[in-house]
């Protein structure tokens, strides 16, 4: 029984971070814009959040941690952000290639990651000794009474507040895209910019939206990763293809934000099922880690014989849009 | 002149790199007309449309609306201006609703938007101008026509008192064309102003009030509708006396060539897109195919061609002569397909590489035979008219015209048995439609079985010597072309969808 408590609440933190990158891709790929750039950004996301953090904990003798945690999560923003904007200019304005931008992107952040991970492991005084716990604790603070409930506050309230916002944020995501105007001229700009073009709609400003936003979407995913999950270190490439599972957990997903959170608690339950499973050597260990990406080709091969319209991905993903184009 | 003016252009230019496709074009439209805009394909109609609608930016000169001078930088700006576009492709999102799509990029309206309150003034506007619209039908599950009536609602319910329709016939029935016409009537009457694009004459002479004439991007001129008769629009256009009779000859001997026996092919939903076609092909002879499009004609030809498996039924192939069944292989089969370019050429390749996509198994050599294709793609070119500044330039830098011509010319030259032939003039100006006709006799002359798919009805009653009406994926009838009536084929063309109807009312 605490085993099973335990599993499934690993699993939840596993796949929180799987989450928000998939949320985030989501509202990117609803506007025609495959972002392959999104695992990439995640370690931005995260290593940034954790610089920020790092040098306000070592510019004070007594740091408080929500000063800490506020400071860390703009920074967060800010750079994830600032990458999708990078993203949005080249293959919006300049009309790059989307699969080398976002390709490029992913090696850079994970370089971006690796080499300022590096860096501030230096001046902290070698490897893993990083240590940003007074902010981490306010990522980590559990709902107070709430959490000490028997099973149940430990399955629904032992989170940190970025769990809640990962859901909280995939069913904002999911209203807008699919019950507001702006969600409907969003989604028309994925697919058909030309169609959209011509009913009025500015498809290069709703696809700077939407990448922006869903870059800093997935970016919230590393810090939670960061911050909430490891308690405010760093390892280099420790957040590992998280950010390829997200990307596969869209497709999963159908493009619907909501099947995401069903997805991204499945994809965290296989991630780790090799550790809860008795019994496995180290070879079967690695058949074990592969469910996720057999799960998602199998997936794939279904959604592929329904054939339903709805269930497409955006028809113009991955073109870029020029309006006097002939 | 009374009328007011509502929209004016003077000197307008729009380049596309060196060649200009409008150069200093004036055009006047007056409040509550129909004016034509007639010319040529490559004559500059759409251009100077989408100029007008906001696609593209004029390089030089001055648009006016109602008197004032504009300046229109986006499809938003044009609508803000009363200007809307129904494009001969339409701007539709596939997987939205009707609705959806009529909503779509508005601007929101005062007290919030809400879907209902949409739907409600929709309705009602649709009701207004006689139109039929299910609001929850998604785009992918509509016919052209209905797509088509969502484009005009689109545009009349962002309060537009300018509509611009680009070629709205090309894929009507001469029925639908008909009720089309109705609604541009009854929207006149409402007082707005309408652009109509096209190429067909007699339309322009049925539905305008004034006619423009665009030739080679310049303003040819412009008259009363009420003046002008076909003869004179055509050398308006052209700018020369043309002959408009397409040359048909007598079939030459014609002899059973393809039969098609209950042929039930599924289209890629895993719906029938024909039921139980039968029918025979003859050698000597143009077989033509009519329909609605969408009533299985492509399936037909993919069929025949081998590209579809069909679900039931045969296909047989005959010798020369008509008496003994042969395999498929020992019969030369050229296709001509309606995607001239997705599916005909590779668009990013010159000619003699597209021409040797038919030719690659020539040849001994372990290196790929250039010089055979290289002559061949001259051929074709010469004989066939083709206007190509040089050899290597990509297709797709070449006009419609010219890649239709490169393609028929290359099915051509592999002396085909039978060759089929989809949409042989769609989107051509009228020079290169008679090279296209006068090469189709010339194969049936030399005994090849043509079977031709093409929706223009005149055209067909004019080429053709018998004709195979698709209804609904069925045969719906064979007519002789020289004695049927261009009505009887048309209703034929919608009949069993009415019988459906009838037999519904009868429940």
């Amino acid at each position: 029984m605490t085993m099973l408590i335990t599993f499934i609440t690993k699993a939840i933190g596993q796949g929180i971070a799987i989450l928000f990158g998939a949320t985030g891709e989501i509202i990117t790929e609803k506007s025609g814009n495959l972002n392959l750039g999104i695992p990439g950004i995640m370690y931005m996301g995260g290593i940034s959040g954790l610089m920020g953090a790092f040098f306000y904990e070592h510019s004070t003798d007594n740091p408080s941690p929500v000063a800490g945690m506020i400071i860390s999560l703009i920074c967060a923003l800010l750079v994830s952000a600032l990458g999708g904007l990078l993203y949005s200019f080249l293959t919006v304005s300049l009309r790059a290639n989307q699969n080398v931008v976002g390709l490029a992107i992913t090696t850079f952040g994970v370089g971006f990651g690796n080499f300022f991970g590096g860096s501030v492991s230096k001046i902290a005084g070698g490897v893993g000794q990083i240590s940003v716990a007074t902010s981490a604790s306010a990522y980590q603070a559990k709902l107070p009474f709430l959490s000490d409930i028997p099973v149940v506050g430990k399955l629904l309230f032992g989170y940190g507040f970025l769990t809640y916002a990962s859901l909280v944020i995939s069913v904002l995501v999911w209203y807008v895209l699919f019950k507001t105007r702006r969600g409907l001229n969003l989604r028309a700009a994925g697919e058909d910019p030309a169609a959209a073009d011509a009913a009025g709609i500015n498809v290069t400003a709703y696809k700077y939206t939407a990448t922006i936003a869903g870059c800093a979407i997935a970016g919230l995913g590393g810090l939670y990763y960061v911050m909430e999950y490891l308690g405010g270190t760093w390892s280099n490439d420790s957040f590992g293809d998280r950010g390829w599972l997200a990307v596969a957990l869209v497709i999963l997903a159908l493009w619907n934000p909501l099947n995401a959170i069903w997805g991204s608690l499945a994809f965290g339950a296989l991630y780790i099922l090799y550790i809860y499973l008795p019994g496995l050597t180290r070879a079967t260990q690695e058949l074990v880690k592969v469910i996720p990406y057999v799960v998602t080709i199998v997936v794939l091969v279904f959604t592929s014989f329904r054939n339903r319209p709805e269930d497409q991905p955006p028809a113009s993903l991955g073109l870029s849009y020029f309006r006097e184009d002939r | 002149m009374s009328q007011e003016t509502a929209l004016q252009l003077k000197g307008v230019t729009k380049y596309f790199g060196e060649t200009a496709a409008n150069d200093h074009v004036d055009l006047e439209l007056k409040k509550g007309e129909i004016l034509a805009v007639l010319g040529e394909n490559g004559s500059g109609k759409t251009t100077l449309m989408n100029m007008i609608s906001g696609i593209y930016f004029p390089d030089k000169g001055h648009i006016y609306v109602n008197g004032k001078e504009v300046s229109i930088g986006s499809p938003h700006d044009a609508f803000d201006l009363g200007i809307g576009m129904v494009h001969q492709h339409f701007k539709l999102i596939n997987v939205m609703s009707a609705l959806e799509n009529i909503v779509l990029g508005m601007d929101p309206p005062e007290g919030g938007f809400s879907l209902q309150k949409a739907r409600k003034s929709v309705m009602s506007l649709a009701h207004d101008y006689g139109f039929e619209l299910d609001p929850n039908k998604k785009v992918y599950n509509m016919s052209v026509s209905e797509k088509q009536t969502v484009e005009i609602i689109k545009v009349l319910y962002r309060g537009a008192d300018i509509l611009i329709l680009d070629e709205p016939t090309a894929v009507l029935t001469p029925q639908e064309s008909d009720k089309l016409f109705n609604v541009l009537r009854s929207m006149k009457d409402h007082g707005h102003s309408i652009i109509i694009i096209t190429h067909k004459l007699n339309e322009v002479l049925e539905i305008s009030d004034r006619v423009t004439v665009l030739r080679k991007g310049k303003n040819a001129g412009t008259a009363a509708t009420r003046d002008m008769t076909v003869d004179l629009l055509t050398e308006m256009m052209v700018g020369e006396k043309v002959d408009l009779d397409i040359w048909r000859t007598d079939p030459a001997e014609p002899r059973k060539r393809l039969k098609l026996k209950d042929l039930t092919v599924l289209n890629g939903e895993g719906l029938p897109a024909l039921k139980d076609v039968s029918f025979e092909a003859n050698s000597g002879e143009i077989l033509g195919i009519a329909g609605i499009s969408g009533s299985g004609q492509k399936e037909l030809l993919e069929t025949i061609a081998g590209l579809v498996s069909p679900e039931s039924g045969a296909i047989s192939f005959f010798s020369k002569d008509g008496d003994k069944e042969v395999d498929r292989k020992d019969v030369t089969l050229s296709f001509v397909p309606e995607d001239r370019l997705g599916m005909g050429l590779v668009a990013s390749m010159n000619v003699p590489d597209n021409v040797m996509l038919r030719s690659y198994r020539d040849g001994k050599s372990r290196f790929v035979e250039r010089k055979g294709p290289l002559e061949t793609a001259k051929a074709i070119i010469k004989s066939l008219a083709v206007v190509i500044p040089d050899l290597s330039i990509r297709i797709s830098s070449l006009s419609g015209g010219n890649v239709q011509k490169v393609l028929l010319g290359r099915e051509i030259s592999l002396s085909p048995d039978i060759l089929l032939v989809a949409y042989p003039a769609r989107g051509l100006d009228i020079n290169s439609s008679f090279t296209i006709y006068n090469e189709l006799n010339a194969q049936k002359q030399k005994g090849v079985c043509v079977i031709c798919v093409i929706e223009d009805l005149d055209v067909l009653m004019q080429l053709t010597d018998r004709i195979v009406v698709l209804s609904g994926g069925k045969v719906s009838g064979i007519r002789d072309a020289r004695t049927g009536t261009k009505e009887e084929i048309g209703l034929l063309m919608t009949s069993s969808e009415k019988k459906k109807a009838e037999g519904k009312d009868g429940k």
